[in-house]
Order: structure tokens, then C-alpha cells, then sequence
């Protein structure tokens, strides 16, 4: 039987050792609430701090076009983003691996995904991140609607879903340059990011709410303005609610709405439930946390703990896949190596041996295929090339990052704790090579699910 | 016994660690087969812009929607253009070996989302199902309906899992990337570690299985392209992720495999769509005419590809130079054994009145009845089985006589 410590480990976090207090629900809530220790040992990158280096970039990169005989100048900018942005994956990285109890880490995680940016070009590559950096750590125990506007309002997302870029017709810029709308921001708002596709929003709601967020955009830079000339005149009417006025206020207004809508708050509960405990969750479950956010108009932290206090959320058996990301970075942390040691790993081995199996395994990192994120499903994952992926992986890769190789059999114990079962423990002892039994360890049920 | 049942029943006898002699190089009778056709599905995920790809220039209404969008000259039959993207499958149009339906989609409607869209997509069923309740996919369930066809028959290939093909029928899923080598213990105690985990057996025993099989397997080497034409734009240049996939599912098509499946992402354009959309059209036109060299004329002689997507875009321009989430879209057919060279489907036209909502293609066709025909020529499937099972309440209508 796995016991209370040892699922929160592996359900609400990135697995074992166990830190040297036993993980409950109450430790776990006072770690949220408490210092974010992680984001000062490794600090990321925000929109302001990464602008320097993405502006070069995108300046050089013109100039590069208007005089396309000397372009070192943007080849230089666009190596320093590359490399910024590998110090911030890895960054992200030694975070999960450095966590006493790792939840405030996979709750970033799950927020980035609900969230999800992807840069349109290598030259906007550190933009994801900064997201997460702005938008995401700063309300992960805040209110949601604090989370969605900023979220929403953040160049990343701008750029991403191309807000920027949509002008209201009738907007002074519009008639002028004959510009018009795009819808793609406001759909993904309100099907993704809020209410859910089941919702009773009709395309009527997706074309007022792209009205109202007309005049979100961003200067040739990158740097968010709200541009009044792009904006829509008159008031929008979104769900039987007219949005009228200047400004950010209204769009400000339409956003905190939508976060308190019921709606909202039962797409909210059944994504982290879904996430965290279980592909087909408790209903229970999913009511008490639909219930905890209504009643705290969306305090975040209120819906974790209706979460963590549920016996739903603690059901000894392993029923999700570990995502492959959180899957590498669980092996990593089981065998020791620390954030430091990911940080100063030389950029082939990194790129060889975490970042591109992670996307053999089916995750490329920062590249998922929409802005739906990853999917959630343990069938999604543990296909034959998904799994036949993990066990490449498991094979190969820890030998060449540990030496000498821990015992098998010790090392399943201590990545596996009691969730080590008798069919395992029997296997690894039997492996020909240490290298090849702690293979069996990572390539187990035990260690993929939890 | 078919291979797959033959061998998950091996893994439920071995439950001792002993290696299971038969699981190296287990070479069983071919059970009942498809015959000597091949179909090959590509599900186009992000919502392909029928419009742009096949335009319909000789309509009076197209210009005015898109003014600012390029308008192609190379012109198909009726008031319809290609895309420039595609211009190197214009020698497969001219022999008959590709075709078009225009104006058709599932029969999603109205929220335009991309994930409910690909969803019922790859279910098969109609509105009257949740979305996304449904366990299989459609080309599953045509899998399902030939009891005894071998695991070999069908490929989902790639790394993300594929709907489309996954539920109780046989089928193979695989990505060329992985080189899993394994000795005889680690692999033997591997069945025993994944024997109590459903998902974990069956997914594992396939990965060893297969990388075993496929291992030593010389990489097929790209052919010169057909002595009557010369090369396509960019068609000699290396695009290693997808002619790894086509490679792979060309050498399985060679065998004993008679269908594959994969997709093709980015298609999603919002904005900038003149070049945003070169991109992935050069990508399919890459994997139609990869194929076609990769099979050589015989094989190719008996292969449909079908090329489908969630929905269409809207038949204006958006305010960005894109096209937002809309409704009617187009199918692609290629293929030696298509009776290609057309665009079907009744054309509803553009004008206010005629579009759907005021804003996109009015569907005109059923997108399932096109790939249910293409199935019941290429494998003779009884049009009940797939009205009932394999597209459940689908009418598939008068035979369009898709299939040579």
C-alpha cells in the first residue's frame, strides 16, 4: 500500500526522495504559501529583463532583410536568445529538481499548459517563458481572474494568438488601413482559457468578445500598449453583459467576469483534478472544488486545498502517466543530480541526452502542437513509441549522467519508496548489468504512473 | 490466430520471467487480408483553409471576399485554381491521380473549435455522440469489422498517439525515431514487470516487438523522381522529420501493411495566411510525392491517399490577411488507383445568402461518405458495415466511383 507521503511526492509533485519532513496536505499548503525559495535559488527571465535580447534580435533581424550581404549581427542576436532561452528551460528545470515537495512547481506546470504560448519564430523564443515568469508564479495562489488578465494582456499571449495584430473595423486604424479582426484570442479565451467548450457561448459571444479586445497590442518591439486607436468603438455585449467604455477597464471587467462565472470555475476544478489525481475524476472531487472556488471568487489556493483534502485525491492507486518532462525530470531528481548540476551541464549532453528524447517520448519542449497544451490521458503517452521511447531512455541515458550507477534494487527503493512492488524488486535483482536494472526501475509502471 | 492476439496471449501465459522462445522472430500464416490495396489517411490538424488550397477563382464572389489574399493561376477544372504551394502534384492531376471534394466537413457545426473538430474527426460520428466520448476511431472500426486481419495491416505513424487508429482493432503504432535495443533478460524482465498493467503490456510488448523486427532493417534510400518529369520545387531538398514518417510507412506499404495513418500539423492560419500556409502545403505536397517515389509505380498504382482536416476557414479574409475558424473545407485525394483529376462535391457558392452562418463554405458533403466510398473500393466493405459501424447513422449516397 503506497502510502500518504509518497503519493503526494509522486501525484503533486516530481516524485522522490521524500524531503526530510513527511509531505501532508498541511505542509504542502504552507509550502505554497511561504517564500518561493525556488524562483530566488534559480531565478528566470521576466518580459522586461529578456527584452534587451529579444528587441536585438528582432532589429537585427530586419536590418538583416534590408542587407541581407551582412546578416552577423542577427545571426549573434539570435545565437544570444537561443542560449538565454536553453539558461531558462534549464532553469525551469532545476526548480523541479531542487523542490522540497515539488507542487508549487508542477502547479506552474499545469498553468503554463492551461495557458499555453508558443513562439511564432526563434526569435520570440524566450516569450513562453516570460509568461510564466509575469503571469503564471505571481498568481498561482492568487485569485484566477488575476492569473487570466494577466495572462491575457501578456505579449506572449499576444503574440501567440494574434491579438496583436487584430484592429476593430470601425476603430480609427481599421477604416484607415481597411484593417479588420481576428478572432483567435478571444475564442481560445473563452474555450480554453475560462468557461470551457461546453459552455453556453455561442460564435456571437467569440465576435464581440474579438471586438472588445481590439486595442490589445504590442509595439514593433514586443512591449504591450493598449493602442485606443485600434480599438472598437461602442460597447460589446458578451454573454448578455454589455462591455462599454475606454480603455483597459472594460476588457479588465469582460476577463474578471468570465473567472467567476460557474462555468469557469467547474472547467478550473475538473482540469486540475483531471491533471493531478485522475484521467476519469471523483465527481465529488470535482463539486468540492467547484464549490471552494465560487465561494472564494476564485482564490486558487482555497481550490488546492478543497483538492488536497479530499480523500479522492489520495486513492493508493497510480492512475496517471507521468508527462515525459516530468517523467526525465523525476528520473533526474531520483538520481540525484541537482539543479546545479543540470544548470551547468555542457549544452550537447543537455540537448542529447534530456531535451530531445523528451520530444521522442512525444513532448518537445515549448512546442506543443496547439494551444490546447499536452494532453492529459495515460493512453496519450504509453503508446509503443511512447513508451518504447522511455525505455531507450531509461537504458541509456542515466549511465551516462551517474557514475558509478547506484545499486538497482537500493536505487528502486529510493525512487519508488513503497511503491517498489514485489514484481519489481524480483525483476531488478534478476538484471544482468546495473545499468540494465535501473533501466527496469524507470521504465516501470511504478516509476511512470502516478 | 493473428499475430498481436498471438502474442498478447503469450505475455498473459509467460507470467514466469523465463524468456518467451517465440516472441523474437515469430513468423505466422497472413489470416484473412485487404487484398493488395493500399489507403493511407492524413488527418490535417489546424483547420486547412479549403479555400486557398483549392480556389474557386471562377467564382465572382472569391475576389471580393479575399482581396488581399493571392489569387493562383493554375487552374484545375470548373472555376477552380491550385494553390502555387502545391504545383508539383500538377503532373498527378494531369495523369488522374489527384482529386479534390470542395465545400465538405463532419457534421461539427457552430462552436469551431480545433479540438472538438479533430475529435470527431477521428471518431467517425455524428453530433448525436458527446464528443469525445467516443473510445475509437473510425479507421479502428473498420479494422474491427474483418475479424483475423494481422496487427501488421495497419500503421499509426509518428510520436503522438493518433485517435484515429486506436480502439479493439489490430493496428501497429510506431515512430521510425526509436532504436530500442534490448538484451533477451532485460526484455523478459520487462514482460514480467509490465505483466499486471494492461496499458503497459500491450504498449510494451509492441515496442519490443517491433524495434526487434525493424532493427537491421536497411533505411530505404530516396528514389529519383519518375523519368517523365523533372523535380518539383523543393522536392530534392532533405525535410528529414516527414521522409522519415513517409520513408517508414512506405516500407511498411511494401509489405504486409495495407493502411497507414499520420498527421500534419499547422494549418492554423490566423494571420499572414499568404505565407503561413506555403509551409505546411509544401509539407503535404512533399509527403504525396515522397510516396509516390518511395512505392515505385506498382504499389503506388493501388494506393489512395485521403488528406482530411477539422473544418475550414471562413470564406473572408479576417481583418489580418488570415481566415478565422469556419465550416466547409476540402478533402485531398491522391493516388494511382484514385479516379482523380476533379474537384467533387456540388459547389454552393459564395455569394452572403449562400454561405453558412453568412460567414463560411456551406457544407455540401459529408466528408465520412467520401472516405467510406474510398474504403468500400479499395477493400470492398459492405456499405452497411459502413453506415452502421464504421460511420454509425452515416448516408453515404450515390457511389462517386472514387476508386479505380
Amino acid at each position: 500500500m503506497i502510502d500518504v507521503p509518497t503519493l503526494a511526492a509522486f501525484r503533486f509533485g516530481y516524485g522522490l526522495p521524500h524531503p526530510k519532513t513527511a509531505l501532508t496536505p498541511a505542509t504542502m499548503l504552507a509550502g505554497l504559501i511561504g517564500q518561493d525559495v525556488m524562483a530566488q535559488r534559480h531565478p528566470t527571465l521576466g518580459f522586461n529583463a529578456a527584452l534587451p535580447l529579444t528587441a536585438r534580435a528582432i532589429e537585427t533581424r530586419k536590418m538583416a532583410r534590408s542587407n541581407p550581404i551582412d546578416n552577423s549581427a542577427a545571426k549573434a542576436a539570435l545565437r544570444d536568445v537561443t542560449f538565454a532561452n536553453e539558461a531558462e528551460i534549464r532553469a525551469q528545470f532545476a526548480r523541479a529538481l531542487d523542490a522540497t515537495d515539488g507542487f508549487r512547481e508542477r502547479l506552474t506546470a499545469f498553468w503554463a499548459d492551461h495557458f499555453t504560448t508558443k513562439a511564432r519564430s526563434r526569435v520570440e523564443a524566450l516569450l513562453p517563458g516570460t509568461l510564466i515568469t509575469d503571469a503564471i508564479r505571481p498568481h498561482l495562489t492568487g485569485r484566477f481572474e488575476d492569473m487570466l488578465i494577466a495572462a491575457t494582456l501578456h505579449p506572449a499571449m499576444l503574440a501567440y494568438l494574434d491579438q496583436s495584430a487584430s484592429t476593430g473595423p470601425m476603430s480609427p486604424i481599421g477604416k484607415r488601413r481597411n484593417r479588420g479582426l481576428n478572432e483567435n484570442l478571444a475564442r481560445e479565451l473563452m474555450e480554453l482559457h475560462s468557461l470551457g467548450v461546453g459552455a453556453g457561448y455561442a460564435q456571437a459571444d467569440v465576435r464581440q468578445m474579438a471586438m472588445l479586445l481590439t486595442g490589445l497590442s504590442t509595439t514593433p518591439r514586443g512591449v504591450f500598449v493598449f493602442d485606443p486607436d485600434r480599438a472598437e468603438p461602442g460597447a460589446e455585449v458578451i454573454l448578455g453583459k454589455a462591455y462599454g467604455g475606454k480603455g483597459l477597464a472594460p476588457i479588465k471587467a469582460a476577463l474578471t467576469d468570465l473567472a467567476r462565472r460557474p462555468e469557469t470555475a467547474a472547467h478550473i476544478a475538473r482540469k486540475l483534478a483531471v491533471h493531478f489525481v485522475s484521467d476519469q475524476p471523483n465527481p465529488d472531487l470535482i463539486a468540492k472544488m467547484t464549490a471552494a472556488y465560487l465561494k472564494n471568487d476564485g482564490a486558487l489556493l482555497a481550490v488546492y486545498e478543497a483538492m488536497l483534502n479530499h480523500p479522492a485525491a489520495w486513492v493508493p492507486r497510480q492512475m496517471k502517466a507521468r508527462q515525459p518532462a516530468e517523467y526525465v525530470l523525476a528520473a533526474l531528481r531520483a538520481l540525484g543530480i541537482s539543479g546545479k548540476g543540470l544548470r551547468h551541464m555542457a549544452r550537447g549532453p543537455f540537448t542529447r541526452l534530456i531535451l530531445r528524447p523528451m520530444g521522442v517520448m512525444g513532448q518537445s519542449w515549448q512546442q506543443p502542437i496547439g494551444p490546447d497544451g499536452w494532453a492529459e490521458s495515460a493512453e496519450a503517452w504509453i503508446t509503443p513509441q511512447g513508451l518504447g521511447a522511455r525505455i531507450t531512455w531509461a537504458m541509456d541515458v542515466p549511465g551516462r549522467l551517474v557514475t558509478p550507477l547506484p545499486d538497482p534494487v537500493a536505487f528502486a527503493r529510493r525512487a519508488l519508496g513503497p511503491a517498489a512492488d514485489e514484481r519489481l524488486l524480483w525483476a531488478v535483482a534478476r538484471a544482468e548489468s546495473k545499468r540494465e536494472g535501473l533501466g527496469l526501475v524507470l521504465a516501470s509502471p511504478a516509476f511512470n504512473r502516478r | 490466430m493473428d499475430r498481436r492476439h498471438f502474442l498478447r496471449a503469450m505475455t498473459v501465459a509467460g507470467c514466469s520471467a523465463a524468456a518467451h522462445p517465440f516472441l523474437t522472430s515469430v513468423t505466422l500464416a497472413q489470416g484473412p487480408d485487404l487484398g493488395e490495396n493500399r489507403l493511407i489517411v492524413v488527418i490535417l490538424r489546424g483547420a486547412m483553409d479549403g479555400l486557398d488550397v483549392v480556389q474557386p477563382v471562377g467564382d465572382p464572389d472569391f475576389a471580393l471576399l479575399r482581396p488581399n489574399l493571392p489569387i493562383s493561376t493554375l487552374m484545375l477544372n470548373g472555376p477552380f485554381a491550385l494553390h502555387p504551394a502545391l504545383a508539383g502534384l500538377q503532373g498527378l492531376w494531369r495523369a488522374g491521380q489527384l482529386g479534390f471534394v470542395h465545400a465538405t466537413s463532419t457534421p461539427y457545426r457552430d462552436k469551431r473549435s480545433h479540438f472538438d473538430g479533430q475529435s470527431l474527426l477521428e471518431a467517425g460520428t455524428g453530433m448525436d455522440v458527446p464528443i469525445g466520448s467516443q473510445r475509437d476511431g473510425w479507421l479502428n472500426r473498420m479494422l474491427q469489422s474483418l475479424p483475423g486481419l494481422s496487427a501488421e495491416t495497419a500503421y499509426a505513424v509518428g510520436r503522438e498517439a493518433l485517435p484515429l487508429l486506436e480502439g479493439k482493432g489490430p493496428s501497429r503504432s510506431w515512430t521510425p525515431e526509436i532504436n530500442l535495443m534490448l538484451s533477451a533478460q532485460s526484455r523478459s524482465l520487462l514482460d514480467h514487470i509490465y505483466h499486471n498493467d494492461t496499458l503497459f503490456r500491450e504498449a510494451g510488448t509492441e515496442a519490443m516487438e517491433l524495434s526487434s523486427e525493424l532493427s537491421g532493417r536497411e533505411a530505404r534510400k530516396p528514389t529519383a523522381p519518375p523519368p517523365d518529369r523533372p523535380f518539383a520545387q523543393g522536392e530534392n531538398r532533405p525535410w528529414p522529420d516527414i521522409d522519415s514518417l513517409v520513408d517508414f510507412a512506405a516500407g511498411r506499404l511494401t509489405n504486409a501493411t495495407r493502411i497507414a495513418a499520420f498527421s500534419l500539423a499547422g494549418w492554423d492560419t490566423h494571420r499572414g495566411q499568404a505565407g503561413a500556409i506555403a509551409r505546411p502545403l509544401s509539407r503535404l505536397q512533399r509527403i504525396i510525392l515522397r510516396m509516390q517515389a518511395q512505392l515505385g509505380p506498382q504499389i503506388w498504382g493501388r494506393t489512395t491517399l485521403i488528406a482530411m482536416t477539422e473544418f475550414g476557414r471562413t470564406a473572408r479574409q479576417n481583418g489580418t490577411n488570415g481566415t478565422d475558424h469556419g465550416t466547409g473545407g476540402v478533402m485531398v485525394l491522391a493516388g494511382g488507383a484514385l479516379r482523380g483529376g476533379a474537384v467533387l462535391g456540388p459547389w454552393p457558392g459564395l455569394s452572403e445568402t449562400a454561405l453558412y452562418d453568412r460567414r463560411d463554405l456551406m457544407p455540401t458533403s459529408d466528408v465520412r461518405a467520401w472516405a467510406a466510398w474510398s474504403m468500400r473500393g479499395l477493400f470492398g466493405l459492405d456499405r452497411s458495415v459502413l453506415e452502421s459501424s464504421v460511420f454509425p447513422g452515416l448516408d453515404m449516397g450515390n457511389d462517386p466511383k472514387l476508386i479505380l
